[in-house]
């Protein structure tokens, strides 16, 4: 990809443009305006793209290079968020390239991958930018022609005059309108008029990855690089005592071995500066083979830490204690403990009426249990990351989500102001939350700075999936009330999990819908470290609900999607409570749009639905399974969404499908278990991964939006909680059993 | 060490390296071909699939003394402007996604084809089980095989 020569430098030009925020408000209905928790946190920092602000640079030859300032990890942000622009600036799709812009905290914030947020945030201020030179472009123009900016119109990077019938295409005008003082408001298309937006181009690097290009932190390639490899303790709840390097030290290759530590002890570790293992060991060497094998030999002892605490901030609760204790954890551990927990009061988050006089008082009363195990990320590409670290600037280049937050961390460790260090963003070979937790390129950095060479840091794939910052094991019961009538009077969550629990929107689905209603949650400290998971919480809570949900129409005697309707019918008309964290229009819409899209089942068809909204988006989803051979198989799924305006439909619906794969994936086999602290699996042998020829993997998938015109939200997380429910659901249906433990394989025999 | 002599995407090449070095290394840090990706080491995810003889084979564990006088062929010269109809037919269905285990699904792909040119369903999927995709790709990964199939 190339750079064509520019008249000017936009980046800078724009710099000193004022643009308003770009809001994060929906034009939903006042029930939305109840923000939950989340949302909140996410509008401080949507609040910040005020200075996002480096966009886009026109050549003379009237190419557009677009800088997609956001990290790709497979969500389709590097094509999608250009289009925005382009857009806006109203030029020719070919005639853009697109440029992963830099990490620049001073030119851009929030340029971090997670929540589904990346177009959600960005919609605004990448219109604007659009707008913005376009409407520069258009006053240069009418300063050159003498008209009225009013009339002077634009069509795919060309501006024209009518009536004189002049034009010029905006390489031609590109440096005259440098000169233009930046509007202070700027005309936005109608919708109508989206020639981009709604369109399907192509993803922008497809060529490059087909034909194996170093797209990736694990290809990075540079002169005299080494690589390095970390030794971290096989166990939580473990440290380094002391190694024993003089055998290795001699092996072929080898250049170096000694000691890191990733964060000194007074450190406050902000949210994703979370680490596992502080304490390492490096091994530098020539090639990744030889480093692989010094990691084998190397003599290393290892000592049970001590009961302590971490002190951190939080992105949701502020400034807290983590309390780590010493005692290696097994799986047996996490059961019963959760049990316990589950059977004191929690802490109560959301009460409506009176719960307790409703159960007493209930004709039937439905009770149910649900289990997510600890689930390791598992991206295709390990973790990596290069680092080049002089006395005077640090360079890096690798995969990670949330550069713009974890430089900080490095600045601070390196003890080297934010300015001096270049982090450079690469494709990321899958992120799913994990790379938000960028340990490992203060990892690089300080392995760099010890043997004072540019240094790729490479994990192996053992190393990756035992490391900690895993979706943690949860637990949620659920009770509900039907009165004589089978009307739902009723409804009790109560909801935990290691270290933190699922449940911190108490505001969602069904609340508003039931008259008493009762959110309760717990939490256990544990050793083992947590994070980010594709769809934090909600790839929990969306199963556990939905399937209880599912079970409660039953006990009704209600047809699982009539149910849901009628839930949402009451919380547009009288919702209970004073806060409702979803729009009941939309959520029905999605319900809705399935009963067309999916119609009505087939004789010997096993029809599983689930509807849920998480991370801005709502999906409804239906998972049709036969018996074939005595076992089950998925015939089809069938996914509406209501994402708001659809930027790229095709990109959107690859992102379904794949939520979907991975979410029956997940379902199905996802468990990650502890013996004395020790993860039992560490590598795909171990670990299943849903693969071609699985009878649960769908022979075909459906996706339909929702015709709409509100301001868009991702994709990249919320199709993929609530198909786990809809495959549950389903397989209830096929099996006569309800799976409320996942994975579900050890439950289906 | 040893001296090795590789023939591959059809030129020759020497390689000074330990005979257990696996040729994905052999590949990757000596030849700097980075289009081959490492994604498990043991032969579980197909992310370092190539062809020797034609053949899909897991390069993590194919170590360099035993490919002899085999062709290696690797994503970088499966065609020589990433024309080859699986590769046409990856980017007509925009199957990638994070695209890091492509390479080694496209590799598998075209090694099916050439030796069966028209898969049925079930044939797909016995070729492909050995390469995972956490991004969930495998219906279009499906629906591309097919199209190179019958291009």
């Amino acid at each position: 990809m190339t750079i064509e020569k520019t008249t000017l430098d936009r980046r800078a030009f724009l710099r000193s443009s004022v643009m308003a925020g770009g809001g994060l408000v929906l034009g939903l209905s006042w029930l939305a305006s109840a923000a939950s928790a989340v949302e909140k946190a996410t509008d401080v920092s949507a609040s910040e793209w005020a200075n996002f602000n480096a966009f886009l640079k026109i050549g003379e030859d009237g190419r557009v290079t677009i800088f997609s300032p956001n990290p790709e990890g497979g969500q389709g942000v590097l094509t999608a968020m250009p289009m925005i622009v382009a857009e806006e600036l109203d030029v020719d799709w070919k005639n853009v390239v697109v440029e992963q812009a830099p990490l620049d905290t001073k030119l851009y914030s929030r340029q971090y991958m997670g929540g589904s947020n990346s177009i959600r945030s960005g919609w605004n201020p990448l219109r604007k930018a659009g707008a913005t030179a376009r409407q520069m472009l258009r006053e240069a123009a009418a300063q050159s022609w003498h008209v009225p900016v009013g009339e002077v119109t634009t069509a795919k990077g060309v501006l024209h005059h009518k009536s004189s019938g002049k034009s010029a295409t905006y390489g031609e005008l590109a440096t005259a309108a440098a000169s233009i003082p930046v509007p202070a408001d700027v005309e936005l298309k109608a919708v109508k008029d989206f020639a981009i937006i709604g369109t399907s181009p192509k993803n922008v690097v497809g060529k490059e990855i087909v034909t194996g290009k170093p797209l990736f932190g694990y290809d990075i390639q540079e002169e005299d690089m080494r690589i390095a490899m970390i030794v971290h303790p096989p166990a939580f709840g473990m440290k380094l005592k002391s190694f024993n390097a003089s055998s290795v030290k001699t092996m072929p290759g080898i250049k170096d071995v000694f000691q890191i530590k990733v964060f000194n002890e007074d450190y406050v570790w902000e949210h994703f500066d979370t680490v596992t293992f502080n304490e390492l060991v490096a091994i530098v060497g020539n090639s990744t083979w030889e480093v692989m094998n010094a990691k084998l030999m190397l003599e290393v002892e290892w000592e049970q830490i001590q009961d302590h605490t971490i002190t951190r901030n939080d992105y949701y609760a502020g400034k807290q204690e983590l309390n780590i204790p010493s005692k290696p954890e097994n799986s047996d551990w996490h059961k019963s403990a959760s049990a316990e927990m589950a059977a004191q009061p929690g802490n109560v988050l959301r009460k409506d009426g009176n719960p307790e006089d409703a159960f007493r008082n209930a004709a039937k009363i439905i009770e149910s249990t649900f289990i997510g195990p600890w689930l390791a990320h598992n991206n295709m590409e390990p973790y990596s990351f290069f680092a080049h670290v002089t006395d005077e600037w640090a360079k890096l280049k690798g995969p990670n989500q949330k550069p713009g937050l974890t430089v900080n961390a490095l600045s601070h460790r390196l003890g080297m102001p934010v300015e001096k260090i270049e982090v450079e963003m690469t494709r990321m070979g899958g992120a799913f939350g994990r790379r938000s937790y960028a340990h490992w390129m203060i990892e690089a950095a300080l392995i760099s700075q010890h043997v004072k060479a540019p240094v790729k840091l490479v994990y192996s794939r053992e190393d990756d999936m035992t490391g900690g910052i895993y979706r943690p094991y949860y637990r949620a019961d659920y009770r509900a009330a039907l009165d004589k009538n089978n009307k739902l009077i009723a409804f009790h969550v109560k909801a935990g999990g290691l270290v933190e629990s699922p449940l911190i929107n108490p505001n969602l689905f069904p609340a508003g819908a039931v008259d008493n209603y009762l959110a309760e949650s717990w939490q256990i400290d544990s050793n083992i470290t947590i994070g980010s998971y594709r769809a934090p919480r909600s790839n929990f809570m969306a199963v556990a609900e939905q399937s209880f949900l599912d079970e409660v129409a039953e006990a009704a005697g209600i047809d699982p999607i009539e149910f849901r309707l009628e839930l949402l019918d009451r919380v547009k008309t009288n919702p209970v409570g004073e806060r409702v964290g979803y729009d009941a229009d939309r959520l029905a819409g999605v319900i809705k749009l399935l009963k067309e899209k999916a119609g009505t089942g087939q004789a010997g068809v096993h029809r599983g639905v689930s509807a849920y909204f998480a991370h801005g988006t709502y999906v409804a989803q239906a998972l049709d399974i036969i018996i074939e051979k005595g076992k089950p198989k998925t015939k089809n799924v069938c996914c509406t969404v209501d994402c708001g305006i659809v930027i790229n439909p095709d990109g959107l619906k690859n992102q379904a499908e794949g939520s979907i794969v991975d979410g029956i994936g997940v379902a199905m086999y996802g468990n990650l278990t502890f013996t004395n602290g020790v993860p039992d699996q560490n590598n795909f042998d171990t670990y299943e991964m849903i693969r071609y020829g699985d009878p649960l993997l769908p022979e075909t998938i459906d996706i339909h939006f929702v015709e709409s015109e509100v301001d868009p939200t991702g994709m990249g997380e919320p199709a993929f909680p609530p198909i786990m429910a809809a495959l549950a659901n389903a397989l209830y249906k096929a099996k006569g059993k309800r799976l409320y433990s996942q994975p579900f394989v050890n439950d289906l025999g | 060490m040893a001296i090795f002599k590789l023939k591959i995407n059809g030129k020759q090449y020497q390689v000074d390296v330990d005979p257990s070095t696996p040729v994905l290394w052999v590949l990757r840090d000596h030849l700097k071909m980075m289009g081959t990706k490492y994604g498990c080491g043991v032969a579980q995810c197909g992310a370092c699939t190539i062809h020797l003889d034609g053949e899909a084979v897991r390069s993590c564990i194919t170590f360099v003394d035993s490919v002899g006088d085999q062709e290696i062929t690797t994503i970088e010269g499966l065609s020589e402007n990433g024309d080859h109809p699986v590769q046409e037919a990856w980017l007509e269905h925009d199957v990638a996604q994070c695209g890091y285990c492509q390479p080694g699904q496209i590799m598998s792909a075209a090694a099916l084809l050439n030796s069966n040119p028209h898969p049925g369903d079930e044939e797909i999927e016995t070729a492909m089980s050995g390469n995972i995709c956490r991004c969930g790709t495998y219906t279009r990964i499906k629906q591309a095989i097919k199209t190179a199939a019958n291009s």
